[in-house]
């Protein structure tokens, strides 16, 4: 090798060198970045889900739980945000909950980051940012982006087909990282399927009535707008559709869980435990395909030229406008939501009430925005804890 | 970890190898940039962080 080739080579493994470090150190601090929860006056403890199946202590998904236990006995809501941490109204509506839900009758149980490991990794060649900021009174808080699936560092490789556990229906191979894909999970299955039966441990241990799964969805995506029910909360949820279409101002339709798709967490939550499940969709134009530039100001305004043009061609299930879908707007519709899934509940339950309070509705969220919900850390004096 | 991701861990050990050698030997810069650029994935799964 001549001196000129030898030169040529250091130079150049020299500059991968510099890539790798960068890129390296950067893909090391996304994956690792805390967010800080200020525990709010309603949390009366916070467990693990390790607490409630064993073998995920040490993982990547030994998520925090959060439990909000009312001054009354009375019916207990698990609301699971995170499932796909990509569709971040789910994330931040758990936060505001966890930040300021005060229960006055029965029990809150909240999940800030049902798949914790798919939130350390943003879309494989997607282009995504790594993370995002809400701004509020005291400042901004940053959260990871995320992904729909496990990361690959955490459950890998892939199979080529994925056979769902008990049912054996072949679903896509990539959705054997997607815990929304997973359920009832499987206690010597993947990463993935142990974080759904942990889950599935958490809600019988718990004695859960109501499993509320909140998501959000591309324009392109005919489930948007909604509340995914088991048949066994059609009535409820059809009355809560009614409801806040008629008294909040906003439409949300209701989609019936069919019996046949497997996995999904309003399906076999409903089958394999007592309690109902039902899962939101709110409209996330930032996953749609056809979107342009993936930025975090696409995320939160939910603004896009390209999807709005789709809009005008007739190939999309929900409106969009110049005005975008604020993520305001997405996180006000959950947290109404649920809220009157609460209050349904309670007038087909009297003798097991569920009163939740202190946790904005639509109108509070879009007049306030989401970062006037979120609790300074530096004021947390002793309460604050990390996802 | 289950034996089948020590085994995926494995072959990307083993490419990246495959890679570094014929870094190495080549005589060409600009395949010794695309080389250095097909690496670095490997070295990112190799190493944990992506």
């Amino acid at each position: 090798m001549t001196s000129r080739l030898l030169a040529q080579k250091i130079v150049i493994i020299g500059l991968g060198l510099v890539l790798l470090a960068m890129s390296g150190a950067s893909f090391y601090h996304s994956r690792r970045l805390k967010e800080p929860v200020v525990l709010g006056p309603g949390v009366t403890a916070v467990k693990q889900l390790a607490d409630y199946f064993e073998p995920l202590r040490g993982t990547a998904n030994n998520c925090n739980v959060y439990l909000l236990e009312g001054r009354e006995r009375g019916a207990t809501m698990l609301v699971l945000g995170g499932s796909h941490p990509e569709e971040p109204a789910g994330r931040l509506v758990a936060w505001i909950l966890a930040e300021n839900a005060v229960v006055q009758k029965g029990r809150l149980i909240v999940i800030l980051s049902a798949n914790r490991s798919a939130s350390t990794v943003t879309r494989l060649g997607g282009a995504y940012p790594p993370d995002f900021s809400i701004v509020t009174p005291w400042g901004s808080q940053t959260f990871r982006m995320g992904d729909r699936w496990t990361n690959p560092l955490d459950q890998w490789p892939d199979p080529e087909v994925y056979f769902h556990y008990p049912s054996r229906q072949q679903l896509a191979f990539v959705d054997i990282r997607n815990v929304n894909r997973a359920w009832p999970g499987r206690p010597n299955g993947t990463l993935t399927e142990q974080t759904a039966y942990g889950f599935m441990e958490l809600i019988k241990r718990e004695q859960v009535d109501i499993a509320i799964d909140l998501h959000e969805a591309e324009l392109q995506y005919p489930v948007i707008s909604t509340i995914v029910t088991h048949q066994r909360g059609q009535d409820m949820a059809t009355i809560v559709s009614m409801t806040l279409t008629d008294m909040e101002g906003f439409k949300i339709g209701t989609e019936f869980s069919p019996r046949t798709l497997h996995g999904l967490s309003h399906r076999e939550i409903g089958d394999y435990s007592p309690a109902l499940s039902l899962l939101f969709e709110a409209p996330e134009p930032f996953l749609d395909a056809t979107r342009g530039i993936t930025t975090r100001e696409q995320l939160l305004t939910g603004k896009d030229e390209f999807v709005v043009k789709a809009g005008k061609h007739g190939l999309l299930f929900e409106k969009i406008d110049e005005k975008g879908w604020p993520i305001d707007v997405r996180v006000g519709r959950h947290a109404s939501a649920l809220l009157q899934v609460a209050e349904t509940w309670g007038e087909d339950h009297p003798d097991k009430l569920l009163v939740i309070t202190e946790v904005p509705r639509y109108k509070d969220v879009i007049e306030k925005g989401v970062g006037s919900y979120l609790r300074d850390p530096a004021k947390g004096a002793g309460r604050v804890v990390y996802e | 970890m289950p034996v089948v991701t020590l085994f995926y861990y494995a072959l990307v050990a083993f490419v990246s190898v495959i890679l570094a050698v014929n870094l190495l030997k080549s005589r060409k810069w600009e395949r010794d940039v695309l080389y250095v650029l097909v690496l670095l994935p490997f070295l990112l799964r190799l190493l944990r962080l992506k």
